[in-house]
């Protein structure tokens, strides 16, 4: 009895045992294996900079830098696992809200600002970024809505019909952002002018952008949001139980299709939200939506479809591995500009669908 | 033989098409030979890898550019040489027919592992998990830049194995390749379908658990299908790297991936044949409404877009009105015809799920 347990185990463990040695090759290659270029000593040059054992406040940059994206794709992975989660859809679509929300928000603080393509920090307040940011998570919650009452509630249940609809959508979205919104070029938003500055960490004892700390802050805060709404209100439990039991939840008197309609809503003003806070980071550019629904499908397969939870870990591995393989990476000599972390984000992908195809914290349906 | 009149209008058509397709170049023109004629059969034959899949496999793939896409770059790379103008790539410069064996092994291989990934799930998530793995494929060409870069590469139709000959200059001789390619794939899924394999593979879309209690492995059944399909797509791929000379991580962007999904969506997810119907109907129209009075049309109604807004429309109000695509809406007219004149007959929903006649 005592060997056949064991026999178990061994066969639980090992994939564990796998990972586990893979994530340990990592830490190790990052903290103390990683060279820097040949001119400052090294062999092989991997990074500027060296191994965090070499520089420690560089690694910390590299782990914030992760952090923050991790916080940005929360944002929008987090919309994406709703809509799902609940009515089973695979909004393909997700990206393009993404785009059209950054875009409107660019729209939206120049006529506020009535500056022309560069706006300084400086000539921006906080109003100046809320507003337009609020503005594109208006219109594309509305836009959302529309979506899901006229394409999406009369086909329930014919999840591939539903996805082919959405595809169509985006495809028609991609086409207009680009006739419509600044002739389709790259457009950012500003960052309110007090944001524009490093702050020094304390613990860390690096100077860090406070705009990035603020996307950080961000994510936590719609984590914060969704987790309330979701587990401390009326709605939020009928969304849960829906999300368990729709058939049931519907049967139990629930207006099941007013908690669709609203979740559909909340999940494409998120995609919105974080187009703002994209825009604002960097840039929304046309083939962004492509990039952004990448990024969603990544996280949410990782972390688990329809998970809260989920989706937090997800955005924080794809986060983390994305910015130390774009960092700590031969770059130079014959791989000039070659890019790897879309390697390890493959990698990443094929561990979690290999040993655990319903993602981390996901269940099977 | 049947008498079912149906079948027999269809195999007429379908003579009738083969006999205007080996006959083609003396009566089309050779823009239409060239463009329009081989396009639609190389991407057809990426199409039938995707119904293929879909309609025996119940596994819908928007892999199938990317590995399409694979063969064309593991070609490019292959057989270029650094000698011939300011090729990106490896510029290996081996043997084309060698290349050409590799290209064809290799995107099989990459289809079995991509298989043995997503064959665990179904469905939606099966969708999801070939979409993410297309758009990984994408980046993976467009970042890596030592085996393409963004721009991608050129000149690859150059060399190519002695048994194909000179495709620049003679591409009567590239149109009859397709021609031949395209008939041995659609032939190879007809018979596939009736062998032990494709019929576990009909049982396992209809009944996984059945199967799967029967003593049938899913997964590996699952998985071997999507190699099949990878090959079939990889054969798409070399011809399409032969037609267009050259192969960019454009050709396997989301963009594309999605124009290969409405060929697949327009001809019908549901028979092999609407394959090649849905290519050739997309690609005509993709040459012929370009810049002109449709697109005019949304202008004056201050709508605005290019030729991709038409697209999505047309793909939304066929995914809306008829999901079953072209083929579907002529099987629906059919059914309609059949039940008006006898009313008496089984209709065509008695025959068992998966049944061919």
């Amino acid at each position: 009895m005592s060997e056949r347990i064991a026999q178990v185990d061994v066969r639980r463990l090992l994939p564990r045992l796998v990972v586990g040695l893979l994530v340990a090759g990592a830490l190790l290659y990052i903290v103390v294996l990683a060279n820097p270029s040949p001119e400052v000593g090294g062999n092989w040059r991997t990074t500027t900079f060296g191994s965090a054992f070499d520089d420690w406040r560089s690694f910390a940059r590299t782990l914030l830098n992760g952090l923050t994206f991790a916080g940005l794709l929360f944002i929008v992975a987090s919309g994406f696992s709703l809509i799902f989660g609940l009515m089973r859809v695979v909004n393909m679509a997700h990206g393009s809200f993404y785009l059209l929300g950054g875009y409107i928000a660019y729209e939206v603080q120049q006529k506020m600002t009535g500056s022309g393509y560069t706006i300084a920090g400086v000539d921006v307040n906080t109003w100046e970024w809320v507003f337009p940011a609020l503005v594109a998570v208006a219109v594309i919650g509305a836009v959302g809505l529309v979506v899901q009452q006229f394409f999406l509630r009369w086909n329930q249940g014919q999840e591939l019909r539903q996805a082919l609809i959405t595809i169509a959508i985006s495809v028609i979205i991609a086409d207009q952002v680009i006739a419509h919104f600044n002739g389709g070029l790259a457009s950012s938003v500003t960052w309110p002018g007090w944001t524009n500055r490093l702050v020094t960490l304390p613990l860390l004892g690096i100077d860090y952008s406070l705009a990035r700390l603020i996307v950080l802050l961000l994510g936590l805060a719609v984590g914060l949001g969704l987790w309330l709404w979701l587990y401390r209100t009326r709605t939020g439990m009928v969304i849960r139980a829906g999300v368990d039991d729709r058939q049931m939840t519907s049967a139990l008197g629930v207006n099941i299709q007013l908690t669709f309609a609203i979740a559909f809503v909340v999940g494409s003003s998120l995609a919105a939200f974080g187009g703002a806070v994209g825009a604002s980071q960097g840039a929304v550019a046309p083939g962004q939506d492509g990039q952004w629904l990448l990024n969603s499908l990544v996280v949410v397969i990782i972390g688990g479809l329809g998970s809260l939870l989920g989706a937090a870990a997800g955005s924080l591995l794809y986060g983390l591995v994305f910015s130390f393989s774009a960092v700590y990476l031969p770059t130079a000599g014959n791989n000039c500009c070659t890019q790897y972390s879309i390697v390890f984000t493959f990698v990443l992908l094929a561990l979690v669908l290999a040993f655990r195809p319903q993602g981390l914290f996901g269940r099977f349906s | 033989m049947t008498s079912d009149p149906k079948v027999i209008t269809e195999r007429v058509i379908g003579i009738g098409a083969l006999v205007l397709a080996v006959a083609g170049p003396a009566i089309f023109n050779a823009y239409w030979v060239d463009v329009i004629l081989t396009q639609a059969l190389i991407v057809g034959i990426a199409a039938a890898s995707m119904i293929f899949l879909a309609a025996y496999g119940g596994m819908i793939s928007l892999a199938q550019t990317m590995l399409m896409g694979t063969a064309g770059f593991m070609i490019g790379n292959m057989v270029t040489t650094r000698a011939g103008g300011e090729s990106k790539g490896l510029t290996l410069g081996w043997d084309p027919t060698l290349a050409l064996v590799l290209a064809l092994v290799g995107t099989t291989l990459l289809g079995l592992l991509f298989g043995a990934l997503a064959a665990r799930s179904t469905g939606i998530y099966f969708l999801m998990i070939t979409l993410t793995l297309s758009v990984v494929g994408f980046y993976f060409v467009g970042q890596v830049t030592v085996v393409s870069g963004f721009s991608g590469i050129a000149g690859i139709n150059q060399y190519t194995p002695p048994f194909i000959g000179d495709i620049v200059n003679d591409r009567n001789r590239l149109y009859y390749i397709a021609l031949g390619v395209a008939v041995v794939v659609y032939v190879l899924i007809r018979f596939l379908i009736r062998t032990p394999f494709g019929l576990a593979l009909q049982g396992l879309r209809d009944e996984p658990v059945r199967m799967s209690s029967l003593g049938y492995a899913v997964p590996v059944h699952r998985m071997l299908a999507f190699g099949l399909s990878a090959f079939l797509a990889a054969l798409a791929g070399v011809l399409l790297v032969w037609w267009q000379g050259q192969i960019a991580p454009g050709d396997i962007g989301l963009q594309s991936t999605i124009d290969l999904l409405i060929v697949a969506v327009i001809g019908g997810l549901t028979r092999i044949e609407g394959a090649w119907v849905g290519a050739l109907a997309f690609i005509v129209i993709n040459n012929y409404v370009r810049d002109s009075w449709l697109t005019d049309l949304l202008d004056t109604l201050r709508i605005g877009g290019s030729f991709n807004t038409i697209i999505g429309l047309v793909f939304l109000v066929i995914v809306i009105v008829s999901p079953d695509g072209l083929m579907g809406a002529w099987d629906r007219v059919w059914g309609l015809a059949g039940r008006g004149r006898k009313p008496d007959e089984p209709t065509v929903t008695a025959i068992p799920a998966g049944e061919k006649v």
